[in-house]
């Protein structure tokens, strides 16, 4: 099994007529995903990279069967998407769309929660899947040609397809990477996407990628000191020499009230019992160590 | 966005705090004259957008007008953690009888408003949370029923109110300015510290802070409008980048750094404190990396003063390498050439292409960042 995604999972873009979601939706189509269509209000009937574009996420839904979609939608405009494809029955949401206004996060995030779907994002590259060979989102496709049997969950983007690479060149194949976003609210979160991942047999490792701001590594390094995952976790934790009360590129991605710094969440690690790499590419020997024991 | 906090107290006054009488000074002069206005006590508080200003001495008691403007006068032109005193806050002094702590943020784990309130606040509030975190009371708000009476009683009442006293409905007023402030604002932070019980009686909001989401400011043109007008948080070289459309953060070191997404960009910062040396500044060009994208970030390093030696760091699956040593080369003749040291590590297409094309420039192309990482923190090195 992969995570979310598997063998039935049928994708539509929204935003699939702008520039950034047709890149993607072909890129994500050479990859090998079942992208069925794509969504853009008043362009419904057209077709893009050979695919039917609809008006809305009802009619796309009810004419693909799709059960996931993949927001490409403009931040201005991006929660009125979320919240059409969770009233069209999608079940899983992956927004890719940056700079969405907190306010608005909390409550589309709140509202899917509340209807039984899932949301990756936003701001986030989605989720891949070596295995199947499904990807919702924009990672490039050359890096997660191995299929294997780690998990990589993270809250970046970039460093993630660098430390999947680092693992690839080690013969790490991976099993399902998720960028869970770099905004302070996320529909699924670091915690949240490490225990989907704790709960496959066909994961063996899970690499966690975290970076200032919040507290989610130290709440996931207090269910891992309490035994409630038992499976090996390596992490690394981007910007320690980030200076306080400055926003780091990502909205979340901020020291404030004395609490998320990166020293603090790597020692919340270590002596939570995961290791914790210095440098990206530290990680693979660690995964390998791990999984010796 | 960072409210100052006369800009805090004046939007909290509007949804009905009571907040001791002050205006705006730019002169030393205007500090005077407010107080000659005020005719009592008053204190002289820097405004800069920055916590902990008190203890850098941004906060001062002037018992006369002449030393409200001695003192306004030490003030101006004095920075504090790197901002620049303009404005001078001159307000009503109040005595206190006991400091209290009130904030509301948007909690990451439950997805909902969390107020923190503590009867005991101030500038060891960090301390106290650490120490005797059991003083922090969280009262957590569900985005869509909003801020109901027993969340506000539960508030009031930890912080050391009566019920039926004016305190009481004073202490409970706040909490619901605080609220509307967080959510007609669209506020990542709303916070009163200290929040003071006076020696008069009064409940009164002695600091008042506010961040507004910059991602919301567009649905808020009187902010955004403050904002455009005076940037307030960010240095010069910030306020540029940001222009540029880059994410510029300014950094002490001399190695300066430029990768493709913020979790690298950190990432390589940290590789070059790893190493021994000291990263110079943050600056993410974001995802893709077009010719004219890396020319421009490439052009901000090599106007800065103090970088010695350039770190790009880029990975890229789709980031084709001729083309970032295209910026690279564009920089470079427009700039005129430089006498800084660059370093490239890229990983990308046409990688063979751009080390030919970079090494007609003298540049090396590293395809590991940890040798790329070394070789910066060397050339560094006096």
């Amino acid at each position: 099994m992969t995570v979310l995604v598997g063998p039935d999972t049928k994708v539509i873009v929204q935003g699939i007529t702008g520039k950034e979601g047709s890149f993607h939706a072909q890129r994500m189509l050479e990859y090998g995903t079942k992208v069925v269509g794509g969504v853009t209000p008043g362009k419904g009937g057209t077709t893009i990279a050979g695919l039917p574009v609809f008006d809305t996420v009802e009619e796309a839904v009810r004419a693909t069967g799709a059960n996931a979609s993949v927001v490409f939608v403009p931040a201005k405009f991006a929660s009125e998407a979320v919240y059409e494809a969770v009233d069209a029955g999608i079940k899983l949401v992956v927004v890719i769309t940056e700079h969405i206004p907190i306010h608005e996060t909390l409550r589309f995030v709140n509202y899917a929660r509340s209807r039984g779907t899932v949301v990756i994002g936003p701001n986030c590259p989605g989720l891949v899947a070596p295995p199947i060979r499904t990807k919702l989102g924009i990672m490039p496709n050359s890096v997660y040609q191995t299929p294997g049997r780690i998990g990589v969950v993270s809250r970046s983007g970039t460093l993630t397809y660098e430390i999947s690479y680092q693992l690839a060149r080690a013969g790490l194949g991976i099993n399902t990477a998720i960028g869970v976003g770099g905004d302070p609210i996320v529909g699924t979160d670091l915690v949240e996407a490490v225990l989907m991942m704790a709960n496959d047999p066909e994961i063996d490792a899970i690499v966690v990628i975290g970076e200032v701001g919040g507290d989610a590594e130290e709440r996931l390094a207090k269910l891992y000191a309490e035994g409630s995952i038992r499976k090996p976790i390596v992490g690394y934790v981007a910007g320690r020499t980030a200076p306080p009360e400055k926003r780091m590129g990502h909205a979340g991605a901020i020291v404030m009230l004395g609490s998320g710094d990166a020293n603090s969440k790597v020692k919340a690690f270590r002596e939570a019992g995961i290791p914790v790499a210095d440098t990206p590419m530290e990680v693979p020997q660690l995964v390998l160590k791990a999984l010796k024991k | 966005m960072k409210l100052y906090e006369y800009e805090a107290k004046e939007i909290l006054a509007k949804y009905g705090v009571k907040i001791p009488f002050g205006k705006l000074a730019f002169t030393p002069q205007e500090a005077r004259k407010i107080a000659e206005e005020i005719g009592k006590p008053v204190v002289l508080k820097a405004q800069v957008t920055v916590a902990g200003r008190g203890k850098a001495g941004g906060i001062k008691v002037a018992k006369t007008p002449e030393e409200a403007e001695a003192l306004a006068k030490q003030m101006f032109g004095m920075t504090i953690k790197g901002l620049v005193v303009k404005k001078i806050y001159v307000t009503e002094y109040q005595e206190v009888e006991r400091e209290m702590y009130l904030s509301l943020i948007i909690d990451r784990a439950s997805r909902r408003y969390l107020f923190l309130a503590s009867p005991v606040g101030g500038v060891d509030i960090e301390e106290i949370a650490r120490k005797e975190p059991e003083k922090i009371k969280r009262v957590y708000v569900d985005p869509f029923e909003g801020l109901r009476d027993f969340h506000v009683r539960t508030i009031a009442s930890w912080l050391g109110f009566k019920q039926g006293t004016p305190q009481w409905d004073q202490a409970s007023s706040i909490v619901r300015a605080m609220y509307r402030a967080m959510t007609e604002l669209e506020a990542e932070l709303v916070e009163s510290n200290p929040l003071a019980v006076t020696k008069s009686g009064e409940v009164v909001p002695l600091d008042a802070r506010i961040i507004v989401d910059d991602n919301a400011l567009f649905k808020h043109p009187d902010l955004e409008k403050a904002y455009e007008e005076d940037p307030r948080d960010v240095t010069e070289f910030e306020r540029y980048a940001q222009k540029i459309g880059f994410n510029y953060v300014e950094l002490d070191g001399d190695v300066g750094i430029i990768g493709n997404g913020a979790g690298l960009t950190m990432s390589t910062m940290d590789l070059v404190y790893h190493f021994g040396g000291r990263p110079a500044n943050f600056l993410d060009i974001g995802g893709g990396a077009s010719r004219d994208v890396v020319k421009e970030a490439l052009k901000v390093l090599l106007k800065h003063p103090r970088v010695k030696v350039i770190f790009i760091n880029i990975f890229g699956g789709i980031t084709r390498a001729d083309e970032v040593a295209a910026g690279i080369e564009a920089a470079l003749a427009e700039t005129g050439g430089t006498d800084k040291k660059i370093i490239v590590r890229m990983k990308g297409t046409n990688e063979e292409l751009g080390r030919q094309m970079l090494a007609k420039l003298g540049i090396p192309l590293y395809e590991n960042a940890e040798e790329a990482a070394q070789k910066a923190v060397e050339l560094a090195r006096p």
